[in-house]
């Protein structure tokens, strides 16, 4: 490693910030760019499990909460990808890489939504998930990633409310309305717990070495078992993991997911995978009109 | 060719304005939808500033090759100082007391 490499990692272990314009090392800004283009993708590809439930919701007012936390997650995407513009990839390569299965998004979006009640599920614990990783990289060395998180972690609280609200509409009604919601949990538990990923040491996880990240995949699941299962048993909902329990020392022991296919889920091979790109595809082609005449014109 | 406008904005009255993030957009028009979408349809802010980021001049180079000290806190010690003042002020004292008790060689 050259000097001033090793300068800039002495920089962003002792905690400092790095702009834009500043010179970043090559394997940070293309460790960077991957992660902050998988999180853009993901929040893009995020909403169609949703995007399904909007014709379908119940009532008006979650229908318009649907359709404004949708909303939300584009925008998430759009500012997103400006960073990742910013570091060097324009966002039409990124779309072209996401469609033509050259990029990864987040496993639980390669998942189908069944029911209304996995629509309360994902706002509730996925976004919960989501919030904690998030909020650990409000402290990424990036400042402009930093920053833009702040606005998506403000944004994101509205989520599990919504997705709160959903569950305990459901939990207190009618039997078949409080199923909906079990049976939600039992199959969206699997993918919740493969969310943070493997366990990486964080002395082996480059991208804590590099600061992009500031907590080990392991933390956050600790982290989101500590804070969502005792609401989830609070509800009298059971998990489907015989294995889950807190020691004594406030460890949270579960059975280990299978990691070779979280990877096959993530490379595009989950339920939905195939059939979500399909539709990005589809969605891209069937809008390109419209880009090409809003640039025409601005031309 | 979108073009990249960075925004800023006022979170209530009085409020400086702050730098919110960046959007693209194909000319103004758009930019000035994108940023209302984006950062202001919660009522989160009473006023945005689109700047193309072409027009802004960045200074990010400050020397003080003299070290000019005395324009800044840091520049003047005052503690050290004020407890000499106080040591010699009590020394003064402690000599006239003893000069108009009669003692001639305090």
């Amino acid at each position: 490693m050259d000097e001033r490499t090793d300068a800039f990692l002495a920089h962003v272990r002792a905690g400092g910030l790095v702009e834009a314009g500043d010179w970043l090392p090559d394997e940070y800004r293309a460790r960077l760019t991957k992660f902050v283009e998988m999180h853009a993708n993901s929040e893009l590809m995020g909403v169609l499990p949703e995007r399904d439930w909007i014709l379908r919701a119940p009532t008006l007012q979650r229908k318009l909460a649907l359709t404004a936390k949708i909303q939300d997650e584009v925008g998430h995407a759009q500012l997103l990808y400006r960073v990742v513009e910013d570091l060097g990839k324009p966002r039409e390569s990124c779309l072209d890489d996401l469609i033509a299965g050259r990029s990864k998004f987040h496993n639980v979006f390669h998942y189908p939504t069944r029911t209304w009640g996995d629509v309360g599920v994902i706002a509730w614990l996925v976004d919960a998930a989501a919030i904690i990783s998030q909020k650990a990289l409000l402290k990424c060395s990036y400042a402009p990633y930093g920053r833009i998180m702040r606005k998506i972690c403000w944004e994101e609280s509205f989520h599990i409310l919504h997705g709160r609200d959903v569950v305990l509409t459901l939990v207190t009604g009618t039997d078949a309305q409080r199923e909906l919601v079990q049976e939600a949990i039992d199959r969206w538990w699997e993918p919740l717990m493969m969310f943070h990923g493997n366990p990486i040491p964080a002395d082996q996880d480059p991208m804590v070495q590099w600061r992009i990240k500031s907590q080990a995949n392991e933390d956050a699941r600790q982290q989101f078992l500590e804070g969502y299962v005792p609401q989830v048993w609070e509800l009298g909902l059971t998990l489907p993991d015989p294995k889950l329990r807190r020691d004594d020392d406030g460890l949270w022991h579960y059975t280990e997911p299978d990691w070779d296919k979280l990877m096959a889920v993530v490379s595009g091979n989950g339920p939905a995978s195939a059939e979500r790109l399909a539709f990005r595809r589809l969605s891209r082609a069937e809008v390109d009109w419209v880009s090409r005449t809003v640039l025409a014109e601005a031309a | 060719m979108a073009l990249v406008f960075e925004v800023f904005r006022r979170e209530r009255s009085g409020a400086p304005m702050q730098h919110a993030g960046s959007i693209a957009a194909p000319d103004e028009r758009f930019a000035e939808i994108y940023a209302r979408e984006q950062y202001g349809r919660r009522g989160e802010s009473e006023a945005l500033w689109l700047v193309p980021r072409g027009a802004i001049d960045e200074i990010a180079e400050f020397v003080d090759e003299f070290d000019l000290k005395y324009r800044r806190v840091d520049g003047y010690s005052i503690k050290e100082r004020l407890k000499e003042a106080r040591a010699a002020a009590e020394n003064a004292t402690r000599l006239r007391d003893a000069f108009s008790a009669g003692d001639q060689n305090p």
